[in-house]
């Protein structure tokens, strides 16, 4: 593909990453805590970032919570109609690890264990900070990959 | 005649933030039936809590439900005190009065929110949103956490509000009823939503009764009724607030209910910051917490909350069983819906205020033939959704290495 054309591609991407959020057994408090960083004061949307409801229009996919064997496969449903190229951040610690629900029978430790994973955002919540900081830095390592495939392409 | 119209809303689906599953039947445009399906957010925390002594079960509890995390962690130790034979100090049974009062306002604001989101009125989530951050800071500022306070321990309360903080809590709840008089005047005398929420979602008051429905969803349909005023536990004896009803009946009910309750627990913080008695944090807690049983209410944000405990005089609990609201409220969503249109479908389950994560709880019928084994009832879910849904779960598989 002409150069110009993949720069143009890419910027639109970082300008724009569209959200899907799923709740995979959380509590809830990720959730809300979610929700409030795309809310006025933290205001996740002046980098462009939209919550949607679909998972065919995002880019990104918000997992919050340790995934239940009940919500397992319909997880692997929905990375799968993510678009490439697709991210999964990881919100909270449960997400993480499995935090406090380490070694309950109908829980898996974590969203890796399910589906890959770009991005871990720790906290138990994760606060609406560290979200946006997580979701930042996601975007500047895409950006730095894909400036170095291009100067691979170029020679 | 038109024909009869399955559809499926959820686990994953722009309206609900939480994985749960509805079966509308559709005649035409109107509903006929829809059947609830619940058990994605199941944890099994209640077996979880057998096997680790109280002080860790309490961090166990308080992840129920993330937005009403005082409520199950104050309940559960309301129950362990009781067994326990503790007298808690009349200043941290204050403190967790005031932080209750804190998450009912985070919460019925957090409600407004979503409600106006459902039925497209984006601007006032945004700005409930805004106004929320004002008491998620306040919390923050009191237990140094914006939403798993974890404020309680076994006996008390592990942290006290200074004068200074109390300075800062009168001003937010100023700055809050200010506010909440706006969106009282927004929510109730707007007409667009009226005309969207009136006659919308109808509970009368025998249905409520009937299906069990609870804490503001119930106070919208007459049934006045509420555990702090009728149990009196931590300080609600020690403060005069009313019981707001509304006799609506319907998602305007509820709305006018939850906006009258915010206005309610400002005027029960300022009672309480102005009475906060001096005594002593905390009295000192056994580990092992001797036989016996009991019982403990509490009014969360969305209703009744029961915990059960039974101690055999270990540090841990032999048994430990919840009930949070939504499973009382959320058998009246099928009643509410009843010759109901589609539309109406997400803002009237939005308007139980569901939290499923609370919810999720399992039960096994034990009478020979509804016995089933983990394994038995993992295959009939797989097989229901083989024979309905036309889903293969057997067969996803993943694409990458």
């Amino acid at each position: 593909m002409i150069k110009a054309v993949q720069k143009l591609i890419t910027w639109s991407r970082l300008k724009s990453p569209w959200i899907i959020h799923f709740n995979t057994g959380a509590c809830n408090a990720c959730d809300i805590e979610i929700v409030a960083a795309l809310t006025p004061t933290y205001d996740l949307e002046r980098f462009g970032v939209q919550l949607k409801g679909t998972p065919r229009h995002a880019d990104v996919l918000l997992c919050s919570g340790p995934v239940t064997r009940q919500i397992k496969d319909r997880l692997v449903r929905i990375y799968e109609q993510l678009p490439e190229p697709k991210f999964v951040v990881a919100v909270g610690t449960c997400a993480c690890s499995g935090g406090v629900f380490e070694g309950c029978y109908n829980m898996l430790s974590g969203i890796d264990e399910a589906i890959p994973v770009n991005a871990y955002i720790p906290g138990c919540p994760a606060s609406p900070d560290a979200i946006i900081d997580g979701i930042t830095k996601l975007l500047k390592s895409f950006e730095e990959s894909e400036a170095k495939k291009l100067t691979k392409a170029g020679g | 005649m038109a024909k009869k119209l399955v559809i499926p809303i959820g686990p994953q689906h722009p309206a609900l933030k939480e994985p749960a599953s509805f079966d509308v039947t559709l005649q035409g445009e109107k509903v006929e039936n829809i059947l609830v399906k619940l058990g994605y957010n199941h944890r099994g925390i209640e077996k979880a809590c057998e096997n680790k002594p109280y002080l860790h079960d309490l961090y166990l509890i308080e992840r129920v439900c993330g937005i009403c995390s005082h409520s199950h962690a104050t309940c559960f130790l309301q129950a362990v005190e009781e067994i326990a034979g503790l007298n808690v100090p009349m200043r941290a049974k204050y403190i967790r009065s005031i932080i209750g009062e804190m998450e009912r306002i985070h919460s019925h604001l957090l409600w407004l929110g979503v409600a106006a989101h459902e039925i497209g009125f984006d601007t006032l989530l945004m700005y409930t949103w805004r106004d929320r951050e004002i008491i998620m800071d306040l919390l923050a500022l009191l237990t140094g956490n914006r939403v798993n306070y974890a404020v309680n321990i076994l006996g008390g309360v592990r942290k006290d509000i200074s004068e200074e903080e109390k300075g800062q809590i009168l001003k937010a709840m100023d700055v809050l009823e200010e506010r909440t008089k706006y969106y009282a005047h927004v929510a109730t005398e707007e007409i667009t939503i009226k005309k969207r929420l009136s006659k919308v979602g109808y509970l009368s008051p025998e249905d409520a009764v009937k299906m069990g429905a609870v804490g503001p969803t119930g106070r919208a349909s007459k049934i006045t009724r509420d555990i702090r005023a009728e149990d009196k536990y931590a300080a609600y004896g020690e403060v005069d607030f009313k019981v707001i009803s509304d006799d609506n009946c319907d998602v305007f009910g509820r709305a006018v209910v939850r906006i009258g309750e915010l206005m309610e627990s400002y005027s029960i913080i300022r009672q309480l910051i102005k009475k906060l008695p001096v005594t002593p944090l905390k009295v000192p807690a056994p580990l092992r917490i001797p036989a016996g049983e009991a019982i403990s209410r509490y009014e969360a944000p969305r209703g009744e909350d029961i915990h059960y405990v039974r101690a055999n005089g270990t540090d841990k609990p032999e048994r430990v069983k919840l009930r949070a609201p939504t499973l009382a409220n959320v058998q009246s969503v099928s009643t509410m819906l009843q010759k109901g249109y589609l539309a109406d479908v997400t803002i009237v389950i939005a308007a139980i205020d569901p939290c499923f994560s609370c919810t999720d709880r399992m039960i096994v019928a034990v009478n020979g033939k509804d016995e089933m084994t983990w394994k038995q009832l993992r295959q009939h879910s797989i097989d229901w959704y083989k024979k309905n849904r036309g889903v293969d779960f057997t067969k996803v598989k993943l694409g990458i290495k």
